[in-house]
């Protein structure tokens, strides 16, 4: 599949084009796609059929069906969705071209934010989550992605999902003179790191970044806010810059960040769009339904997705931070929406 | 230990392959083993068998045997 140029937009700035600029050619990418999965994939063939070409699909049909665009014995890799017990899982088909695509852009678009050195690094979750390397669930996704950026990634939770305090001290001394990467997921950063270095009286005197993602459904249900989690990461990390990103593992890799500012932001390989659940038009201002879109879908349908989150654009090409494009807010899941994301479908076993 | 000993010996000891499997075809994903759990548990191999550091990039495109030799020796004095 060469009709989208990735490797020139790889060789680009991901939010050097202006949104006038990007839609030029973003349009027809997706549209070109939309041809393509709709000649490749016989359901989504159909669906566009009766629903008109480029139709968003509803996260949960990658629950219910198994979408795909390549035959089946071209499959390299099969990621799920981090339902929670009992719970369909989504299933996504990757080639070896598309895999291989995603790690590059997420790299690509991550760079943007920490620099191309890659630092010592911690993941905040356990090791036991790598452990099937064929069927990937979205969380071990996550942290493989983000690990080319650390040196001897180290995790700080144990099988039973426990602090390692030996090695969390060890890693403090080593590294306390230079900036370090902590990645992990939203809740469980709150509930095993954060919680844990306050009951165990622990303040952390470590600076660089953490980068975080995976859902606020269930801090939103704690009332602890953006702004909070950040607080308190500063106070007991000591971590000063800490960046939320939104993304699902119908469309890996082309994930929106939030830049220092605060806000959410678009790339040149992906767009956020907000719909009203009434109309189901798009519009500019006020809250409304997620609509993500992505070019680097290649090997399943998955380039329109309509997703259960509520958001809004907050502005267009005007983010004091300089990033060009789209930048958006979320509010969290509609009501009524199952839970998904990868620290919100963690429960304790 | 030459240079080259080391460099193989990452590749059989993370992918649990024979020196007969060590060719110019052996790419990424060629193998079960080389997936991109396999390929970051070769690099910190490579980076600990040589004491260097890679760039994110050269990880990126670090994509068969060959490939990684050349970027070893053109990036980071890895003479072979």
């Amino acid at each position: 599949m060469s009709i989208i140029d990735y490797e020139k937009l790889l060789s680009e700035n991901p939010f050097g084009l202006s949104q006038l600029n990007k839609e030029t050619f973003y349009q027809k990418s997706i549209d070109d796609l939309s041809l393509f999965h709709a000649n490749h994939c016989e359901k989504y063939g159909k669906l566009s059929k009766n629903l008109g070409p480029g139709v968003a699909l509803p996260v949960r049909l990658f629950k219910l069906y198994d979408l795909m665009s390549i035959p089946k014995e071209e499959v390299k890799k099969t990621m799920t969705s981090s339902g929670t017990t009992g719970q369909a899982v989504s299933k996504i088909y990757l080639d070896g071209e598309s895999a291989q695509r995603q790690t590059k852009v997420l790299t690509h678009i991550v760079q943007d934010f920490i620099g191309k050195d890659r630092r010592p690094m911690l993941i905040l979750d356990s090791s036991k989550v790598l452990k099937d390397r064929r069927m990937f669930s979205a969380r071990g996704a996550g942290i493989l992605g983000f690990s080319i950026f650390g040196r001897h990634p180290k995790y700080v939770l144990d099988e039973n999902m426990e602090l390692n305090v030996p090695l969390l001290e060890e890693f403090c001394e080593k590294y306390k003179d230079e900036p370090v990467l902590m990645f992990g997921f939203t809740f469980m950063i709150w509930q095993y790191f954060v919680q844990k270095l306050k009951e165990k009286g622990l303040k952390l005197n470590l600076k660089g970044t953490l980068i975080h993602g995976g859902g606020w459904k269930k801090l939103v249900s704690l009332n602890i806010s953006n702004d909070k989690f950040k607080e308190e990461i500063r106070e007991y990390s000591g971590i000063d810059t800490v960046l939320n990103y939104y993304g699902m593992v119908e469309q890996t890799g082309s994930i929106f960040m939030e830049c220092p500012c605060g806000r959410l932001h678009a790339s040149v390989f992906s767009e956020i769009d907000i719909i009203d659940p009434i109309t189901m038009e798009k519009k500019d201002t006020g809250k409304g339904l997620i609509q993500c879109t992505s070019i680097l879908p290649t090997s399943y349908p998955g380039h329109v997705l309509l997703t259960e989150d509520e958001g809004e654009i907050i502005g267009v090409d005007d983010c004091p931070c300089g990033r060009l494009g789209k930048t958006f807010k979320i509010y969290g899941r509609i009501k009524g929406a199952e839970i998904r994301g990868c620290s919100d479908t963690y429960e304790r076993r | 230990m030459s240079n080259l000993e080391k460099y193989n010996e990452a590749f059989m000891e993370v992918f649990q392959i024979g020196e007969d499997q060590l060719t110019d075809d052996l790419k990424y994903q060629s193998i079960e083993t080389w997936d991109s759990v396999g390929h970051m548990m070769l690099m910190a191999a490579l980076e600990e068998a040589f004491d260097i550091m890679m760039e994110t990039d050269d990880i990126l495109v670090f994509e068969s045997y060959p490939k990684g030799k050349e970027i070893l020796s053109n990036n980071y004095d890895v003479e072979f």
